[in-house]
């Protein structure tokens, strides 16, 4: 019942202005955490956006989050897909690194390891792009950072059901 | 055929009145002109206004709560919308329905810091159920039909409707309500079988059962209380209801145990805490109510019926959650009590009553009554019930020790007539409610019974009263003090009364009569009947200044931090029973 559990959520809202500040003031306000949160919209007829969210709590909080997420009006639906069985995630991240000689070369030789790709480079320096569950590029990050880290961009973590049902 | 082309202010009217509303509180200001102007040329809507844009929120929630519709605001931009915060934050804890209209700067001068600009949408965004910002006037009749509908609907709440200047001005056409659903909020107000079943199946096997009712049985309408009064005479049930239901249930009923909470009677205390059955209806385990969490209820199984979800598992983890409207959860309940015809197991149940006869013989709202130089706060709220139970009277309240007297002392058998500020404490609510009620009822009996530091926090609102000559009566228990902080600092911080004594109060006889209204002061026992007698009589507004007994305290209590079998029952168990660190550190 106290375990702290961490769940990966999908809210389906109205595209307006604001609706961000709701769920994230809702966040804060209650005192909820947030590891990631992202947003796009996804149906551009029907003007709905797609949040994904990782957060922790106990059980109690967990459903407290979801109950709470579900009464905002412009909220459609709440997925916790943590719950719901098997789904995916994925996280991307540009990670800049800056070096010469030996360790950029290794830069290089572990992101081919990792399948990240460069899509900057210059003679000092490389941006790799990276695609993956987000334990699999905290990896790379910590491999990155002594060969000469500079700055990390990343998305947040996206999730989407396993199989042909739809939310 | 397009329909005819109207102003903005126009559509804002015209929506209203086809949401049934026939009364606005507001004050008027710069954002607002084109609304004021549009009310000036009609007479459908009546438009009280107010003498301060909080007042105007509370007048509403008055309005609200003792007819059951949708409180109605309109104020300027700015400061009239940053004043109605504090209204609005009231009505969303105690789950008021109001349609707040605020005005705004034009859109073009939107962000620009511009005179009299808030970010109205963003103050307000935690302290409403929903707010908008119309930017089209395409949008601006649907968006106030929307209002009223997530206003009312589900667990109600206050709404903001914020309208830039432009809009009011620009010119579009009307859409009247529409039948069709709602795209996303479409609250659960029919309870899933399975679980009324089980509910069902609990009851008909509970030893000692309680029924635990709340503000949501108020809200979801006379109805509904009426089912929950058939069902706990009929099931033969104790019942306890929290601050915000009273009056769910009769108060003359003899199921009824008091109140329950930090200020509830021992017997409804006693009884939350050794039921094994807790039927809570439209309450939300709030703080006041359950005490020291760890050790509420704890021999209990836990039904919790509401109508949202997320006032389930909230606080306290139930065995058995009925999400839905509380009359309709309730009918269906009392049709599976009916099928089942289990009999209730008799035994148990009279051992259990015979246990509760035994608290209540602590008689634990006794206070001293020896004493013939002072009149005691409790005295006063007795004498004040007794002169008007045949009236029917609507009564509202400030916040503090009066608030716990009033609750405690004064009788309600009906819903609606009980308008008190329960989850925000806001000190300055019950003279404006006190306007909106009589507004709602204007040959009815209004009360306001208020503290000498609460009711100056909106004393304004007696120039209201005396405008529209509302005959709200206004009965203040004048102890000087800031009673109920003056109780905490006595219990909890040794006696050092900080900046809890007010050294200047007014004459609140010359105040009276500077309104136009009747005063009286009395101090005498002996001399309070006749006061209230004059206070009722008069047929215009009253004030009545109570002095009583400055170091009285509001007893029982339930000290912040111990469990409701841990209450102290008067002045006698302050020095045994410390508070806790722990306790110290809750307000």
């Amino acid at each position: 019942m106290n375990g702290i559990e961490r769940h990966t959520i999908a809210v389906l809202v109205d595209n307006e202005p604001g609706i961000l500040a709701r769920v994230v003031g809702l966040f804060s306000g209650r005192g909820y955490n947030i590891e990631s949160l992202t947003v796009a919209e996804v149906d551009r007829v029907g003007h709905l956006s797609r949040i994904s969210l990782v957060t922790s709590g106990t059980r109690m909080v967990i459903e407290q989050i979801k109950a709470q997420l579900d009464r905002l009006v412009p909220v459609h639906k709440v997925h916790d897909l943590t719950d719901e069985g098997p789904f995916v995630e994925r996280e991307m991240a540009l990670i800049k690194v800056a070096g010469r000689g030996e360790s950029r070369i290794e830069s290089l030789r572990l992101a081919d390891i990792f399948r990240a790709r460069v899509i900057d480079s210059t003679n000092e320096s490389f941006v790799f792009e990276m695609t993956g569950s987000s334990d699999k590029l905290n990896a790379f990050i910590a491999l990155m950072e002594p060969l000469g880290l500079v700055e990390v961009s990343r998305t947040g973590v996206v999730a989407i059901s396993r199989g042909p049902g739809r939310f | 055929m397009p329909a005819e082309a109207m102003s903005g202010a126009e559509i804002v009217l015209k929506a209203l009145v086809d949401q049934g509303v026939e009364v606005i509180f507001g004050y008027p200001g710069g954002a607002v002109l084109p609304i004021y102007d549009a009310l000036f040329k009609q007479n459908a809507l009546r438009h009280i206004l107010v003498r301060h844009e909080q007042g105007a929120v509370h007048a509403a929630e008055g309005y609200a709560r003792s007819t059951g519709r949708v409180g109605t605001v309109l104020v300027t931009s700015g400061p009239g919308a940053t004043n109605a915060v504090t209204g609005l934050t009231d009505a969303l804890m105690d789950s008021v329905p109001v349609v707040c209209l605020t005005g705004q700067v034009p859109t073009h001068l939107i962000g620009n810091d511009a005179f009299q600009e808030a970010d109205t949408t963003g103050i307000t965004r935690p302290c409403t159920k929903h707010n908008y910002l119309v930017r089209d006037v395409r949008d601006l009749a649907r968006v106030l039909h929307e209002a009223f509908y997530v206003a009312k609907s589900g667990r109600p709440g206050p709404v903001v409707v914020d309208l830039p200047k432009d809009v009011l001005f620009a010119s579009g056409s009307y859409s009247p309500p529409s039948a069709g659903q709602h795209k996303s909020y479409r609250p659960q107000l029919d309870p899933d079988p399975d679980k009324i079943a089980e509910a069902a199946a609990l009851i008909g096997s509970a030893k000692r059962p309680l029924f635990y009712g709340g503000g949501g049985l108020v809200n979801s309408g006379a109805e509904a209380c009426a089912r929950f009064t058939e069902l706990v005479r009929g099931l033969d049930i104790p019942c306890t209801l929290t601050l915000m239901g009273l009056g769910a249930l009769p108060a003359s009923d003899p199921h009824f145990l008091g109140m329950v909470g930090m200020h509830g009677t021992y017997e409804a205390n006693m009884a939350m805490h050794d039921c094994d059955l807790l039927i809570a209806v439209g309450s939300r385990f709030d703080d006041r109510v359950t005490g020291r969490l760890n050790a509420f209820s704890p021999h209990s199984k836990k039904i919790h019926f509401d109508i949202d979800p997320s006032s389930i598992n909230k606080n306290v983890h139930v065995d058995l959650a009925v999400v839905g409207d509380a009359g309709v959860a309730l009918a269906k309940l009392g049709d599976a009590l009916r099928a089942a015809e289990r009999p209730l197991d008799g035994g148990a149940r009279e051992e259990w009553w015979r246990r509760i006869d035994e608290w209540r013989r602590r008689d634990c709202l006794r206070y001293d009554k020896s004493r013939r130089d002072v009149i005691k706060p409790q005295y006063a709220i007795e004498r004040l019930y007794a002169a008007c139970r045949e009236r029917d009277a609507y009564i509202t309240t400030e916040v503090g020790q009066h608030q716990m007297w009033a609750a405690q002392f004064f009788k309600f058998e009906k819903p609606y007539h009980w308008m008190t500020s329960g989850g925000l404490g806001t000190m300055g609510y019950g003279l404006p409610a006190a306007v909106g009620v009589q507004v709602a009822h204007p040959e009815a009996l209004v009360i306001d019974i208020a503290g000498e530091a609460s009711i100056l926090m909106n004393i304004q609102e007696l120039s209201t009263v005396a405008q529209y000559r509302l005959p709200v009566k206004v009965f203040i228990l004048n102890n000087q003090y800031m009673g109920m902080v003056r109780q905490w600092q006595e219990l909890l911080h040794g006696g050092r009364y900080s900046e809890s004594y007010t050294a200047a109060l007014p004459d609140f006889v010359k105040l009276a009569d500077a309104f136009g209204a009747f005063g009286r002061r009395v101090s005498d026992p002996a001399d309070l009947d006749a006061a209230i007698g004059e206070m009722l009589a008069a047929p215009r507004a009253a004030i009545v200044d109570v002095a009583v007994d400055p170091t009285e305290n509001c007893f029982p209590m339930i000290p912040s931090g111990a469990a409701h079998n841990e209450m102290l029952l008067g002045p006698q168990d302050e020095a045994k029973k410390p508070v806790s660190e722990e306790g110290m550190v809750l307000v």
